[in-house]
């Protein structure tokens, strides 16, 4: 007897063939399918509508009022009027930071370009393995590099003159807030985590007391002490700005976080794979780095990925201390006279920026899980 | 110390060995003493110490009282005779504690790397013998996950001799194992036996015994209750009414 292999049924496949099966398979989900979309229409319509139908995009002085007035006129609610977001554009980005220094921010993100690109690359191809070390390397380097291209040597220097931290606004601090605060803090959390999980008892107790004290108070209140208390211990010679000081409130607070995460994931382990690695000789250290965290930090990688994406929006929080983030420089600009009644194109701005980065964040995260499961199956 | 009969022969001794988990006495002086490469089987009833005793030998599990001395090197708190030990000791395990993360080539080469210091492409070479030696070569590429049963457990072995061990041992290494990969994992411990390693095995397979061990000792109770040589056992295979001791000879009976 022989097979033949044969085609699908043409309703199994193609665009055609996915409705039916997910949206129409049966007249209830038919009814769902088209109440669903009748909702999301009936929600997104105004937005729309508000948004771009009847959005103004034109930046000419005076533009917004005369739109208004127009749909006044008519007896219409006005359109959208993006015309604060376009002119005030490179303030949300880079706020107070020197125009004329713009360059090292297009710098600092060639940098950056060059280097996931390089990664993507790398990681690609099996044949690579040997040059992942020198990507690793290089991103490694990146962070003391880009922090000298962003902030510069001293006021006198004809190549790189001092940009003090202060002046760091806009998304730009935004950025520099989460993502040293991402890096910093989750090395620090791994430390916490294996201090926690010590038998040393003076470690164990320090460790489980830090985690649950800076769990047990609000970020603003860790952001408040590290402005006030760091002076205070820190040698006086050692004067931290604010951005600074902020960046070690958001580090100790997220390495709290990040430390129950990656103990959640060591709790996962079997004891098996501990008694493996001693068997074959493995030291403690090399137990740790090799076997168990790698292992550990894969397990939870949705829960680490998720208090990224927090502390990315509790960096929203500085403004409390007089630092302009992005949301601190919208509430700056929604206070000019001239953009009275702009909050919403504003904010609404603001919020897509959030999300856009939320999002990927999130879509990455999936992405290295799939990457990373592959030896589950 | 007095009286130490470490004769280069002897590459474990174990003297007067005790342990207490809590309160209750696991190991009550076990006495055993095993030869540059000889094969020694221990069986006995579930719960009767024999996990806990040869996990002792590499300190997976310590021992309060008694000495331990492998290859001339004792067992003691210090951390570095601990790792010199180690280093001398390869662990088959029932459930193969194979490293789930890593692919099967570098779960072998791992420990030759970051413990032996050798150049990767010499602990590559090795441990591509050793699948070729354990049978499967061309899995190589695949994660432990992917790989049956037997087949994991090959892995396992490879991956404890590419240490280069002086002494293995296996802790009912075919347990975990569906019946038709039994003879497998036994086939690869067969050959390692007459390549003259020296092992220790925990397993209630005697046809593997009968094949291969020097001596079988038989635990209860947390002590060894009867020694038999390679010819006692195959009478007592025969015949369990011929083993010396009441409880051997019910054991036997149960599990033939
Ligand atoms: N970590 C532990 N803590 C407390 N008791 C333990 C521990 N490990 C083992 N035991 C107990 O010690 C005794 C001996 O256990 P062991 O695993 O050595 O037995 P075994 O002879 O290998 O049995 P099996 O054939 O079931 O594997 C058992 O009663 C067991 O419950
Ligand atoms: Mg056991």
């Amino acid at each position: 007897m022989t097979t033949t292999a044969e085609k699908p049924p043409a309703t199994e496949v193609g665009v055609l063939g996915w409705l039916k099966k997910n949206l129409f398979s049966t007249w209830y989900d038919a009814l769902l399918t088209i109440g669903s979309l009748a909702f999301i229409y009936w929600v997104l319509r105004g937005v729309i509508e508000w948004a771009l139908v009847k959005a103004t995009f034109s930046t000419e002085p005076g533009i917004c009022k005369k739109a208004r007035a127009a749909a006044a006129a008519a007896g219409e609610t006005a359109g959208a009027c993006w015309s604060v977001v376009i002119t005030n554009i490179k303030v949300f980005m880079i706020g107070r930071y020197p125009g004329e220094e713009v360059w090292r921010i297009w710098a600092s993100l060639g940098i950056v370009a060059v280097l996931a690109a390089l990664t993507w690359w790398v990681w690609r191809a099996e044949a690579m393995r040997e040059k992942r070390r020198w990507v690793v390397i290089g991103w490694l380097l990146s962070f003391p590099v880009i922090t000298i291209l962003l902030r510069g040597f001293s006021e006198e220097s004809r190549v790189l003159p001092l940009v003090p931290t202060d002046l760091w606004s806009g998304l730009l601090l935004t950025f520099v807030l989460a993502i040293v605060g991402i890096v910093a803090s989750f090395p620090l959390g791994v430390l916490l985590a294996l201090g926690r999980r010590s038998t040393l008892p003076a470690l164990k107790v320090f460790c489980t007391m830090y985690i649950e004290l800076i769990r047990g108070v609000p970020l603003i209140s860790v952001l408040f002490m590290s402005q006030l208390l760091l002076p205070i211990f820190l040698p006086p010679q050692m004067r931290l700005g604010t951005v600074l000081r902020a960046l070690v409130g958001m580090t100790l607070f997220s390495a709290a976080y990040s430390a129950e995460n990656v103990r959640g994931g060591l709790a996962a382990i079997p004891i098996g794979q501990y008694e493996a690695a001693k068997a074959v000789g493995l030291n403690d250290v090399l137990m740790m780095a090799l076997i168990i965290l790698p292992q550990a930090i894969q397990k939870v990688i949705p829960a680490i990925v998720g208090q990224f994406i927090s502390l990315f929006k509790d960096t929203s929080l500085v403004v409390i201390i007089g630092l302009l983030d992005l949301l601190g420089v919208a509430k700056a600009v929604t206070g000019q006279t001239e953009y009275i009644g702009l909050q919403k194109e504003v904010y609404l701005f603001a919020a897509l920026i959030y999300f856009i980065c939320s999002y990927a964040m999130s879509y990455s995260s999936r992405r290295l899980e799939v990457a990373m499961g592959v030896g589950e199956r | 110390m007095e009286g130490r009969p470490a004769t280069t022969e002897d590459i474990i001794i174990c003297r007067d060995v005790h342990k207490w988990f809590g309160d209750f006495h696991v190991l009550r002086g076990v006495n055993m003493t095993v030869k540059r490469g000889e094969v020694v089987v221990i069986c006995g009833p579930s719960g009767s110490g024999k996990s806990t005793f040869i996990r002792t030998i590499n300190r997976l599990e310590e021992h309060q009282k008694g000495d331990i001395i492998v290859d001339g090197i004792e067992l003691t708190n210090d951390i570095r005779n601990i790792h010199a030990i180690r280093e001398e000791i390869g662990m088959v395990f029932q459930q193969f504690n194979l490293f789930p993360h890593l692919k099967v080539i570098d779960n072998i080469t791992l420990a030759p790397i970051w413990v032996r210091k050798w150049p990767k492409d010499k602990a590559e070479k090795i441990a591509i013998e050793l699948l070729e030696r354990v049978g499967i070569p061309e899995q190589a590429d695949k994660y432990p996950g992917q790989l049956s049963g037997g087949q994991q457990q090959r892995v396992a072995i490879a991956r404890a001799l590419a240490m280069q061990p002086k002494i293995m041992l296996f802790d009912e290494p075919t347990s975990a194992l569906d019946p038709e990969m039994i003879k497998e994992v036994l086939d690869v411990m067969i050959e390692l036996a007459q390549s003259g390693m020296t092992m220790i095995v925990v397993t209630h397979e005697m046809g593997f015994a009968r094949e291969v061990a020097n001596r079988v000792f038989f635990f209860d109770e947390g002590n060894i209750v009867e020694e038999l040589t390679a010819e006692e056992l195959k009478i007592a295979i025969e015949d369990p009414n011929q083993a010396k001791e009441e409880r051997t000879r019910l054991f036997l009976s149960q599990i033939l």
